[in-house]
């Protein structure tokens, strides 16, 4: 079960990469239905739901569209169009395969090691970025015009899952007793959900950036890869929302730490690497959420609190593991 | 964005006299402090802060590895200390951005408590002149009963209503300000509680050999380790407490599966009764906590003296780090060697035995390291001295290790070293024997009393709903006018001619994406009269496009 559980994994780092691959092809095709830079996102949506009229509505401006298609040969510019719309499909089709792949993997991990696959940094960081993943799937559902920020996501998955693998891996032990709790479960889950929103929640925040100081006329290197993105203020309110929706999430997890770590070692807080490390992401994000809603402070600047918290996120999850020495005994590496 | 954020604005100046300069300076800087970029510039800084400790060793979390520090960086390390890098939580200057961060938020939440308050207080506002310049707005049919129907209605739905004449004002979303005050007044209680903590709180470590005659009862000086807070006094709660039994189990890799150890505990007046502890279920005593934190072999070694005197000692050693749990220790004889019917003592004539316990010891030299924490192959590799163990002196010396001076000054010489199996005996140079008798486990206990944690919990919860209602729930607002019949719409050609209608006005006070959805629904609720079956309006219509033009 156990070298199954590694095979479906590798399995799934492939399909991710081939994911990728479709959705930069999705990239480089790319259609005019982006265009609409000042449209509402909810617009954008509507063009998107209706198959037939995305490559149609989205020619609008200087290329003969709508009713012509049926009846003329399609120009070149429609033909790509269209491929670039089956490329865009066909990498959510192989997101969501990958999702599947990745979460059987989790699920025998599992199976074979009998217990919650989060004992060590490896199980950890493969059930943050399966979060990342089913929740990037949520938001496609939802607001289906933001398919292209999969090019971003799914470079993330490679990056992270490959991570695990080649890096981080560690054959399947049981926990240690300090981790032989109810409140394992409730900490951790709770931890590498928020982890996993947060992580999705980068995506859009990086996007925006870019997509932002395009919208303000940048025409430089990392901007022109925003030409195709969905309108910065849809990114924005994106950003936003998931990461309103983790920050409360995140922090019952903090609080379920400190209960199990009054359990385990006597004392809700002691200032541990981790602990530490847990408390700078709080305070980052909570100044983010502050930033947002202090209409003196750009939106720039809360867009970039947030990576950073991300990046606090990713110090915990990898640094302190690997720098420091604490109590948190999963480091497993 | 239509959202309309009122937050408290500073107060308007009253009017002026010469206004005293050191005044105006202690308003202008009270005010700077509590704005929210003040706020924001201190959280960073918070977060900024708190590196330095988790980077450099901390004493609260491992002192061992300050002192390590500064043996490694001996000119470093004084200048960290004198800043308070090695105690950074409770340095003066993390608690000074926290103190500045706190006093912001009592200056921020207590204007906009008073304002809330007041606002939970007071009716809706009435209605504005020009509704259709509201971000929502509709004109619909009236309901039968005109403006008591359409009360009826957003009262039913739980919006706070007032009704002037024809005139409807209701609000809804009250919790979000609720939620955020609560939110961030949990917060100053949460510093309370840590407080009370750290001032009326204590705790102790110790290790706790298994055997009735290692009885360890609560008093200041059986610890190793305290740390009492400045009000506590010395007198903490009584209890003793024996180890009867440690168990524990290990996969074969040598990583621990499970630890449980069963005490006999003699509280306070009671009967001693029998107690289990384990790694996540502490033993909660009235008065403290005791936690397991570790556990060990302790050798019990037999040494009979010239004089044909024996003396056992059970003492603990400690595990040097590998997973087979190889340890060190000393077994110290300072009463060794005295002549029973003088009385006098020889101080060259001490005994101590420093020795390493494998609890599993390879089948084939080199016997250095423990194959397993279990008991299969159990070896003592002992090395004797003999001399002055410098005890007497009161020269300040670890009880787990023997102090290195004596040995390099020549008081103490080592006189062989001899590996033991349980059991066997080991005759030194001067007829004195030595017995390896076999181990008692030993655990290594915390005991704390910390009388701010129920405080903490119950300030968390408030946290974290608090948080809740502060970021999901919104404020909105819903104006409506009953026209009186014929006098059309002001927007629109009226479809319906003489019967009277009602104009709707919808205004989110926080950004809410979804409020064209509930507009919507709430229009079709009231131009229905409330009646069920007509309210629920599918949130897709044109009405929810819409909301992404906010
Ligand atoms: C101790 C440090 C603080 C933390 C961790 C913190 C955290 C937060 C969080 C997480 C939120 C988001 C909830 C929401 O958006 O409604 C929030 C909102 C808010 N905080 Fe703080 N806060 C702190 C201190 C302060 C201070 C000092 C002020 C005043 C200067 C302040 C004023 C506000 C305001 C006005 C909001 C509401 C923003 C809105 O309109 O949505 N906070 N705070």
């Amino acid at each position: 079960m156990s070298a199954l559980s590694d095979q479906v994994v590798s399995i799934a780092t492939l399909v991710y990469l081939l994911a990728m691959i479709s959705h930069a092809v999705e990239y480089a095709l790319g259609n005019v239905r982006a265009r609409a830079v000042a449209a509402p996102a909810r617009e954008l949506v509507g063009a998107a739901a209706s198959p037939g009229g995305a490559a149609g509505g989205a020619l609008g401006g200087g290329v003969a569209a709508g009713g012509a298609v049926a009846t003329e040969v399609p120009s070149r510019a429609e033909r790509t169009a269209r491929r670039a719309e089956w490329a865009g499909r066909i990498a959510v089709g192989l997101t969501v395969l990958g999702a599947a792949l990745h979460l059987a993997g989790l699920v025998t991990r599992g199976l074979a090691a009998d217990r919650m696959p989060w004992g060590n940094m490896y199980e950890f960081v493969l059930t943050v970025s399966f979060i990342g993943v089913a929740a990037w799937l949520v938001v496609l559902v939802k607001w289906p015009f933001l398919r292209r920020l999969g090019l971003f996501l799914t470079l993330v998955m490679v990056l992270l899952v490959a991570t695990a693998e080649l890096v981080l891996y560690t054959p399947i032990v049981p926990l240690v007793p300090a981790l032989n709790s109810y409140w394992f479960i409730v900490h951790v889950s709770t931890i590498v959900f928020a982890s996993g929103l947060f992580l999705l929640g980068v995506v859009p925040a990086v996007a925006y950036l870019m997509r932002a100081g395009y919208e303000d006329g940048k025409r430089s290197f990392p901007y022109t890869l925003a030409r195709r993105l969905p309108a910065a203020a849809g990114l924005e309110r994106l950003t936003f929302v998931l990461h309103a929706f983790s920050f409360p999430i995140f922090t019952f997890a903090v609080i379920a730490g400190a209960i199990w770590a009054e359990a385990a070692w006597g004392r809700p807080w002691g200032w541990d690497p981790k602990e530490t490390w847990a408390f700078i992401s709080w305070v980052v994000y909570a100044g983010y959420l502050h930033a947002r809603a202090t209409p003196s402070v750009k939106r720039n600047v809360a867009a970039w609190l947030a990576i950073l918290g991300f990046l606090t996120v990713l110090m915990n999850l990898f640094g302190v593991n690997i720098f420091f020495e604490g109590l948190h005994s999963y480091g497993g590496l | 964005m239509t959202a309309v954020d009122d937050r408290p604005t500073a107060p308007a100046d009253a009017p002026r006299r010469r206004p005293n300069p050191l005044l105006a300076l202690l308003r202008n800087s009270w005010r700077q402090l509590t704005s929210m970029r003040t706020a924001l510039v201190l959280l960073f800084l918070l977060a900024v802060a708190a590196i330095p400790g988790s980077v450099l060793p901390q004493r609260g979390v491992n002192p061992e590895d300050v002192r390590d520090f500064f043996t490694a960086h001996p000119d470093l390390a004084p200048l960290l200390d004198r800043v308070g890098a090695f105690e950074a939580f409770s340095s003066a200057w993390f608690s000074a951005i926290y103190l500045l961060l706190f006093t912001s938020l009592i200056g921020c939440i207590t204007p906009r408590l008073r304002d809330h308050v007041r606002a939970l207080r007071a009716r809706p506002p009435a209605v504005p002149k020009r509704l259709e310049r509201l971000p929502q707005h509709a004109v619909v049919p009236a309901p039968d009963g005109g403006a008591a129907a359409v009360a009826e209605t957003l009262r039913r739905r739980r919006w706070r209503v007032a009704v002037r004449g024809d005139e409807i004002s209701a609000e809804k979303g009250y919790l979000k300000e609720t939620g955020n005050l609560i939110f961030h007044s949990s917060m100053l209680v949460v510093l309370v509680a840590v407080a009370l903590g750290s001032w009326y709180g204590w705790h102790g470590n110790r290790l706790l050999v298994a055997g009735e005659d290692q009885v360890f009862c609560n008093t200041r000086q059986q610890y190793a380790e305290a740390k009492l807070g400045p009000r506590v006094d010395d007198d903490l709660p009584r209890f003793c407490m024996q180890l009867d039994e440690f168990d524990a189990r290990f996969l074969e890799t040598g990583q621990p599966a499970f630890y449980n150890a069963k005490v006999t505990v003699d509280s306070d007046g009671g009967p001693p009764r029998p107690a289990e502890f384990s790694v996540n279920s502490p033993l909660r005593l009235d008065g403290a906590n005791v936690y397991l934190l570790g556990h060990g072999y302790a050798p019990v070694i037999r040494y009979t003296d010239r004089f044909g005197r024996s003396q056992t000692s059970a003492v603990p050693f400690l595990s040097t780090g590998d997973v087979g749990l190889s340890s060190e220790g000393l077994a110290a004889f300072p009463d060794a060697n005295v002549d029973p019917d003088t009385g006098e003592r020889d101080p060259d004539l001490q005994v101590a035995f420093s020795g390493l316990y494998l609890p599993t010891a390879p089948q084939e030299p080199p016997f250095v390291r423990s194959e397993h924490p279990t008991e299969r192959n159990p070896l003592l590799d002992l090395v004797a001295y003999r001399g002055n163990l410098g005890l007497d002196a009161g020269i300040p010396g670890s009880v787990y290790q023997l102090d290195q001076r004596q040995v390099s000054n020549g008081r103490l010489t080592e006189i062989g070293a001899k590996q033991l199996r349980t059991g066997e005996s080991w005759t030194l140079d001067d007829g004195t024997k030595v017995e390896f008798l076999g181990t008692r486990p030993f655990i290594t206990l915390s005991v704390r009393h910390d009388p701010g944690t129920t405080l903490l919990l119950v300030s968390s919860i408030g946290l974290v709903l608090g948080l809740m209602g502060s970021l999901f729930v919104r404020r909105r607002r819903i104006f409506v006018r009953v026209l009186p019949p014929g006098s059309g719409a002001p927007d629109s050609g009226s479809p319906t001619g003489g019967s009277s209608l009602v104009e709707v006005a919808g205004l989110p006070r926080t950004e809410h994406p979804g409020f064209a959805a509930e507009f919507a629904q709430l229009v079709a609720a009231i131009g229905a009269g409330g009646r069920p079956g007509d309210a629920g309006t599918d949130p897709g219509t044109p009405a929810g496009a819409r909301e992404g033009a906010e």
